[in-house]
């Protein structure tokens, strides 16, 4: 057990606590945070939560405009899409996919981020040399660019633009857990460890790592939102989720010719990408006033 | 000074081979034939296909292929359209003002705004000046620009009926390209109106593009004048008696300007990206919609040509701002 007494008899608050507290500072910080809870609400329980089923056309009903719009009923409380989709339905699957694009292409890319950064930061001269470089190859490439041709490669679909977008943001990961580790290494705790004999791996994953993962999991949540921007742009470029999939990107395209007329099939899912990458990106900033020892007051 | 500089280039050459690699393997590890997808629905002969296989040299081994590769881009040879025909290298550069000119009005209007806004907010720290601008920042930082895009269509081509929606000009005028610049030329052209409808052309790509940049700016400069206005020779100017407008203004802001410059300098990148779904959907002919459109062909010698000539230019300049950094800040040249 941990004591977490100190001299004085004052005990100190858990981790959680004590991250909650520096958090709750930051008010917008904790508006992101609510927002993204029922964000992810939305894409966890998304077929419930939707009146109608996502991809079903009410002929009847083409381009019906909100309900508190002239000519709008609450049958489709968001209006319809010029198919006769029900948008409000499609806006929650929507939430679904963004969540899962986050979600996959974090994990990919933070996870093969940081063990190739760990490496380098631990290998031998060389070996660091050659992945700095590889980083910088694809780092030369403007990201969005790069997904795209990727995409032309792979095939466009969902799976593909996360796998594109994965690689370009990976980069990033690698050079941050790199240039944590090796200010890591230096200290005198890694020196101890190593003299009481640990491994490397040891070393890499258990004493070095904990140490270096607050600006990680800043850059996690950055790029949950960049990775969310992305696969919506190549949807509306045609080169990520293909219709009818409810993706926000994709019915932003789908929904290009209609801007002069139907003012809602453009607004709302553009609304839904802005809100959410803004809630996420406030999310961002708390967590590095949060995270970072450096910003804390004393 | 030498040294550092040769030093950046020593790295900068590892990374170009690994590029020129990149978009080699590109058009080889494609799916399907990119010899038979030229061809087309009309499809091929066997003698033909054949001739087309001696002619793009992918009879003759990966090796030797790869260095004919290199050598023709260090002589501007990118190969040839599989769609029009014309030499890869040619198009670009017809097409890059197009793409410069957007990026810099761009970057212009993202630094006229950009910079006051981030100084204002500093000074203002914590005040509802402060707040208000950080908000918009951070709206315009997560903004998705393709559906910015569309919002200021509807608002102000479609409503308001101000801007046009599309292209770089009225087709009502005609004139050669003397520097690709369409404001430019539309004012050498000597036409009535002409520099007029250029740059009613431009006002909403140019706003679209910039706003990113704009944000990124804006957060970077209240950052950087933060630090510098915690610093013991701004006390000492404001013990001198300075007036605040000569010591935010002056004395803070030219300290804070050295991360600044590196970061307008980096979002060159960026800048890039954005061109491709700005030009899309404004319809301009620049680099971006090249790309876009030469995907959607597959046209891949196009994307082939393109994507590493976008990949060197970044490069480049990314090279230079380093650079340029290690003369302004003579610090980073030791390491």
């Amino acid at each position: 057990m941990v004591d977490n007494t100190s001299s004085n008899g004052v005990t100190r608050p858990g981790p959680l606590r004590e991250f909650w507290y520096y958090f709750r500072e930051n008010r917008g910080a904790v508006f992101g945070f609510w927002f993204f809870v029922g964000f992810v609400f939305c894409a966890a329980f998304a077929p419930w939560l939707s009146p109608y089923d996502p991809t079903e056309q009410f002929r009847d009903h083409i381009l019906q405009p909100p309900a508190w719009q002239e000519g709008g009923s609450w049958t489709y409380p968001l209006g319809t899409d010029p198919l006769g989709r029900d948008m409000l339905s499609r806006l929650i699957s929507g939430a679904r996919y963004s969540f899962f694009v986050g979600i996959v292409v974090v994990t990919i890319s933070a996870s093969s981020g940081i063990i190739f950064g760990l490496l380098s930061g631990f290998a031998p001269r060389w070996l660091d040399s050659v992945i700095m470089r590889v980083m910088d190859i694809i780092l030369a490439f403007p990201s969005l660019l790069l997904a795209l041709v990727l995409v032309a490669i792979l095939g466009p679909s969902l799976t593909n633009a996360m796998i594109a977008i994965a690689i370009v943001l990976q980069p990033h990961f690698v050079r941050l857990t790199r240039a944590s580790v090796l200010a890591e290494r230096q200290k005198d705790y890694v020196t101890s460890a190593r003299v009481a004999g640990a491994g490397l791996r040891r070393l890499m994953f258990v004493t070095v790592l904990p140490n270096c993962l607050a600006p990680i999991i800043v850059q996690g949540a950055l790029s949950f939102s960049t990775a969310i921007l992305d696969a919506a742009a190549l949807g509306f470029l045609g080169m990520g989720a293909q219709p009818p999939t409810p993706e926000w990107g994709t019915m932003l395209a789908e929904s290009r010719e209609f801007i002069l007329r139907a003012w809602w099939v453009v607004t709302l899912p553009g609304l839904a990408i802005l809100v959410t990458v803004l809630a996420i990106n406030l999310m961002g900033d708390g967590l590095r006033d949060a995270l970072d020892p450096k910003l804390k007051r004393s | 000074m030498l040294r550092f500089v040769l030093s950046r280039l020593l790295t900068f050459l590892p990374t170009f081979f690994g590029v020129t690699l990149i978009s080699f393997a590109f058009i080889r590890v494609l799916p399907g034939d990119p010899i038979i997808v030229m061809a087309g629905e009309r499809g091929m002969t066997e003698e033909r296909y054949q001739e087309m296989v001696v002619k793009l040299g992918f009879d003759k081994p990966m090796l030797q292929q790869y260095w004919d590769y290199l050598t023709g881009i260090l002589q501007g040879d990118l190969g040839e359209s599989f769609v029009t025909k014309q030499p890869v290298w040619d198009e670009f550069f017809k097409l890059f003002p197009a793409t410069v000119e957007l990026s810099i009005c761009a970057m212009i209007l993202a630094i006229a705004l950009g910079l006051p806004a981030g100084v204002i907010a500093a000074v203002n720290r914590g005040k509802f000046f402060d707040r208000a601008l950080m908000t918009s920042a951070l709206i315009g930082y997560s903004m998705p620009i393709f559906w910015w895009a569309l919002l200021l269509i509807i608002v102000f081509s479609g409503n308001l009926g101000w801007t046009p929606v599309s292209g770089r000009i009225d087709l009502l005028y005609y004139f050669d390209d003397v520097t690709g610049f369409m404001l430019i030329d539309s004012v050498l052209s000597g036409q009535e109106g002409a520099f007029k409808s250029a740059a009613r052309h431009l006002i909403l790509p140019t706003i679209v593009l910039g706003t990113i940049p704009l944000a990124v700016i804006a957060r970077q400069t209240r950052s950087a004048m933060l630090e510098v206005l915690g610093e013991d020779y701004i006390r000492t100017a404001k013990a001198k008696g300075l007036s605040p407008q000569r010591i935010n203004g002056v004395h803070a802001l030219r300290n804070a300007l050295i991360p600044v410059v590196t970061v307008i300098g980096l979002s060159v990148g960026t800048l890039l990206a954005g061109a491709i779904l700005t030009e899309t959907i404004f319809s301009w002919p620049g680099i971006g919609k090249w790309m876009v459109d030469s995907i959607f062909r597959r046209d891949y010698p196009v994307v082939q040509g393109g994507l590493l000539m976008i990949a060197v230019i970044v490069m480049i300049v990314n090279l230079s701002v380093d650079m340029l950094y290690g003369v302004i800040n003579p610090k980073i040249r030791k390491r």
